[in-house]
């Protein structure tokens, strides 16, 4: 396989990363530089560059038109520079920009220079983790990123519940990446191949043996679910949602999750490929039948252990970690899609997915930060009377519950809408009955909180503070959220399905 | 896709919006200009609702019908979500026509009741206008995700509504149960529309949610075709019409998935309960006609002769339960459970007679049970009960409130010279022609025609109908007045009064003047008759 020698290609490709890399370094020379007074505002220089650097992806990174896999295929095959990785560079840049906005409202981490160079770092592994395509990148960006999420959930080494969260995300973290680990290395040994394509070629033609291939796919997968946390490798996600500082619950529950998702759709299609995409004449062996099965039950448990789960839940925080659990289902539903639906629906239906997901997060996690600073408290009881105190806030939690829920006109309708519509077309209708029910038992509890911030009294009327940069946080998810729901629906989902075509690029 | 914007139907669905919008960036204290951007955004949607309800040519749809094709008037269709196959096409046929009409009545008549909402009006007024909109999103609607879109966001500031202004007993409870209710049957009917869009995508090689697309699939017989090879007796019209028309029936108050509606009436403030019941039910009728009967006949052929008993079940059962209440606004609650019963047994007839009777009926239902709730909010709001027993001789003093009151209770009695005659009269002599086609003979149907029979039973019902209104007649605005008990009875405002005109005024003019809307159903009719086999 060729892969392109073109050094402007090549810089392009990997852009975000290296202007990434340096902003780390700004900000920590400002962290040196500055005075104390002025190093408060240091979470504007990670947050705007960020999303500064999202434009630039946007505006500037557009991958290599010809769509060729040996044109988008840079640097060695370590990268693939196509839209899939374009998307969900975006997303993740966006939740870590956002995320950095955010960090502002928590007293202890303002400013601390130090705090938001590993965020970004953290950003580069998720960002890396969408154009990786080759096994040793792969699990580079996958370290890059969680060794950072490490160190940032128990970065308040002083708060007993951040201290507990950091050190059990790397406990059940370093076992999942080691399993993942064997499991690469089970493929490289198996084909000597490291570029996913490669070795995707191997693996459907060269008739090897069997039992160490599925193991190898097993073990991959659980260090994916793990990322993704899907049930059952979620054991760690409501502690440590609940311990580490919130701004990091959000990158969590957004940057993290989308790189997790960005990557199984790449890596499930190249390594473990479905038998026609390669042309049926040569391919022997298809493994597709088997990762869709692993999916759809990984769908089914997630969504639904998720929801009930998080129908008993008291704290805001730990609520939405059973949330995020439940939506790894729904979006594990369209995975599931992708290998019999050709057309891309399941691949884009995804990605939006995962889009109006990271700003919907942002948005509900913003909202959550700025409520526990003025009470002190994540419980959902003292959201009592959030609405009397905050209208503009209220109604933003609103629309972020909403678009988790599914219901119009946030985008996660279309979302939703556009989930439904892929397993519908893969066959998977009972599936798709299965995550309806889901959706129901969802719209409940996120009714709950709403409830109680528009009906119950609370017994302050003051209004809640809003400092600046959490206005812009606001204004970026909420106006997403919106507006992707309703007239931007089209752009948005045409990148996606643009997207989604490049994935099926394997030869 | 041919391109063609009006804006009339756009403009009454924006309308709204851009109301609700303003309202939201006002200030809190400035409520009495909220009421005045509330009254005057739903005035705006009400004359273009008449310009369109006038304007629809009969005639028109007819040629256009009759030639096979599928007539929509007041056509916009731009494009939305393309690569999917969804545009942004809104239509009325001369089913919807009407259905606009009573939205734009309910909403305007909705806010100038509720002028003296006082708790945090400027989301009060915007909700109820993003309702408003909502419902008149799926009435318009003629691609089926729009449709969906508008069902769903009718939903959520409806829960709103209700939880936070409605009655402090049982709000909590009635909200959640009526949302959840209300989902669950959208998201299966949700299922259903994506499965025909596959159907039809994969048999003419065109993926659209567009209706006229849909349709001309379905007249094509793509949907009478297996729906899965391992069953090759099951079509896909024949198992995904239950689900659908079930689906959208549980906001129609299809027995046995009626329950959340009293409560959800009772629990709802005035306003609120005249677009719930007035309107709001009779979008999941329309939803369940278009979308189930329209675009699967094999379907409604096979499934609708057992349907048929449910809704028989609405009429009967609904009644005698409204005659054992003793809370007024829950007598009104059962009573649009037994009425919109008749609506869904006027599709069921599949002739033409009743179904236009069936959408008569979704007008006349609408205004009446808008007048019925707005008079229980007069009078729970003077007197702070609805116990029957204890009120007494209001029409003494809330004249105009017994008036009204007693001119809906005819229309609900089926009284000739009102809209209750001109629409239940066709559904019953619809019911006792039966289907206009000849029914499959393995099926019940086709062994003997029990239409008849239901026909007479449900007639029946409308004798519990006069029993129930006039035993509240008796009670609530005759009889003695308690002085003590309600020292301080207030008139009602000139704004009460002006919508009491309003939706009076619709009542008798459909009641002595029928033909005003009674062609336009017709024409909206003849189509799904003719797809029937009749």
């Amino acid at each position: 396989m060729d892969f392109s020698t073109d050094a402007q290609a090549s810089v392009i490709a990997i852009l975000p990363e290296i202007l990434m890399a340096a902003l780390a370094v700004v900000v920590l020379a400002f962290d040196l530089l500055w005075r104390r007074a002025q190093r408060h505002d240091i979470g504007y220089v990670a947050g705007f560059g960020l999303l500064g650097i999202a434009a630039i992806v946007f505006l500037v990174g557009i991958p290599p038109q010809s769509g060729e896999l040996s044109d988008q295929l840079v640097l060695g095959g370590m990268v693939r520079h196509d839209d899939m990785a374009q998307i969900f560079r975006v997303m993740v840049l966006l939740a870590g920009g956002i995320g950095a906005l955010i960090t502002m409202g928590i007293p202890r981490l303002r400013a601390r220079g130090d705090f938001y160079a590993i965020l970004i770092v953290s950003i580069i592994g998720a960002s890396l983790a969408s154009a990786a395509a080759d096994l040793i990148m792969v699990f580079l960006a996958l370290e890059t990123l969680s060794i950072t999420l490490y160190m940032l959930a128990g970065y308040l080494r002083d708060d007993d519940a951040s201290a507990e969260a950091g050190l059990k995300y790397f406990l059940f973290g370093a076992f999942a990446s080691a399993m993942t680990l064997y499991g690469l290395s089970l493929v490289y040994g198996l084909t000597g191949k490291t570029n996913i394509y490669e070795l995707g070629r191997l693996v459907a033609t060269n008739g090897l043996n069997e039992p160490p291939v599925i193991i190898a796919l097993g073990l991959v997968m659980v260090g994916f679910a793990f990322k993704i946390s899907a049930v059952p490798f979620h054991f760690w996600t409501p502690d440590v949602y609940e311990g580490a500082p919130t701004s990091i619950t959000a990158v969590l529950s957004t940057a993290s999750k989308a790189a997790g998702i960005g990557l199984l759709l790449r890596f499930l299609l190249a390594v473990f490929p479905p038998a026609e995409l390669l042309g049926a004449a040569e391919a022997v062996a298809d493994y597709s039948g088997l990762w869709v099965q692993l999916v759809v039950v990984l769908s089914v448990v997630s969504m639904t252990l998720g929801n009930l789960l998080a129908l008993v839940q008291t704290n805001i925080k730990r609520l939405l970690a059973y949330s995020t659990i439940a939506h790894a289902g729904y979006v594990l539903m369209g995975v599931a899609a992708i290998s019999t639906d050709k057309s891309g629906d399941g691949a884009a239906a995804v990605a939006f997915y995962m889009f109006m997901y990271v700003l919907s997060n942002m948005l509900a996690f913003a909202v959550v930060i700025l409520f526990t600073r003025a009470t002190g408290s994540e419980q959902i009881r003292d959201l009592a009377g959030f609405s009397r105190r905050s209208p503009w806030l209220g109604l933003a939690m609103t629309l972020a519950l909403l678009s988790l829920a599914g219901i119009p006109p946030a985008a996660g309708f279309v979302g939703k809408f556009l989930l439904f519509r892929a397993a519908v077309d893969a066959g998977l209708v009972w599936l798709a009955l299965v995550a309806v029910a889901n959706v129901i038992v969802g719209l409940y509890y996120y009714l709950i909180i709403v409830k109680v911030m528009y009906m119950e009294d609370s017994p302050s009327e003051e209004p809640v503070p809003v400092d600046l940069p959490f206005k812009w946080a606001l204004a970026i998810s909420a106006a997403g959220v919106l507006l992707f729901g309703t007239i931007l629906v089209t752009p948005l989902l045409d990148w996606a399905t643009d997207a989604a075509h490049a994935l099926y690029v394997l030869l | 896709m041919v391109i063609t914007f009006s804006g009339v139907l756009t403009g009454i669905l924006l309308t709204p919006v851009i109301g609700a919008l303003v309202i939201l960036l006002l200030k809190k204290e400035a409520k009495e200009q909220m009421r005045v951007i509330a009254a005057v955004t739903t005035g705006i949607a009400l004359l273009l609702a008449l310009f369109v309800f006038f304007g629809y040519s009969v005639d028109d749809a007819n040629a256009v019908n009759g030639d096979g094709g599928t007539y929509f008037a007041f056509e916009d269709h731009v494009k939305w979500i393309e690569s999917v196959g969804i545009s942004w096409h809104l239509g009325v046929d001369g089913i919807s026509a009407p259905m606009v009409l009573l939205t734009a009545l309910a909403g305007f008549t909705g806010v100038l009741i509720s002028w003296g909402i006082e708790d945090r009006t400027r989301e009060f007024m915007a909700f109820f206008l993003l309702l408003v909109a909502g419902v008149f999103g799926v009435f318009m609607a003629v691609d089926l995700f729009v449709l969906f879109f508008f069902y769903e966001l009718a939903i959520f500031p409806m829960y709103f509504l209700i939880v936070i202004w409605g009655w402090a007993q049982t709000r909590q409870y009635a909200a959640m149960k009526l949302t959840l209710y209300i989902l669950v049957g959208s998201v299966v009917a949700l299922i259903g529309i994506i499965a025909l869009y596959f159907k039809a995508g994969n048999a003419t090689g065109v993926y659209s949610f567009d209706f006229v697309d849909l349709h001309a699939a379905a007249k094509a017989g793509v949907f009478d075709t297996p729906f899965s090879p391992a069953w090759s007796a099951v079509t896909t019209a024949k198992l995904w019409f239950p689900l659908v028309f079930l689906g959208f029936g549980v906001l129609a108050g299809v027995w046995p998935f009626h329950n959340w509606s009293p409560d959800g009436h009772v629990a709802a403030p005035t306003a609120v309960s005249m677009i719930h019941a007035g309107v709001l039910m009779k979008l999941g009728a329309f939803a369940a006609l278009r979308v189930g009967v329209q675009l699967m006949p094999e379907g409604a052929r096979v499934h609708l002769p057992w349907i048929v008993f449910l809704t028989l079940i609405n009429v009967v059962y609904g009644a005698l339960i409204a005659m054992r209440q003793r809370d007024f606004k829950y007598v009104i609650g059962f009573s649009s459970v037994s009425h919109m019963g008749l609506v869904s047994m006027g599709f069921a007839t599949m002739n033409v007679t009743g179904m236009t009777g069936a959408g008569l009926q979704m007008f006349s239902h609408g205004i009446m049970t808008a007048l019925f709730f707005a008079c229980v909010g007069m009078v729970y709001d003077r007197a702070h009960t609805r116990d029957i027993p204890s009120l007494g001789g209001f029409a003494q003093k809330l004249p105009w409130v017994a008036v009204a009151f007693i001119i809906g209770g005819f229309v609900s009695m089926g009284m000739p010279g009102l809209s209750g005659f001109v629409a239940e009269f066709p559904i019953f002599v619809g019911l006792w022609d039966g289907p206009a086609f000849d029914p499959d003979p393995n099926w019940l149907a086709g062994t003997f025609n029990y239409y008849g029979l239901i026909a007479v039973i449900a007639a029946l019902g409308i004798i519990v109908t006069a029993a129930y209104v006039l035993r509240i007649v008796g009670q609530v605005f005759f009889g003695e007045f308690n002085a003590e008990r309600f020292p301080h009875i207030s008139a009602i405002t000139v704004y009460d009064k002006i919508a009491l005109i309003i939706l009076v005024f619709w009542l008798v003019l459909l009641g002595v003047y029928p033909r005003l809307m009674a062609p336009m159903i017709e024409s909206g009719v003849r189509p799904i008759v003719s797809m029937l086999g009749g």
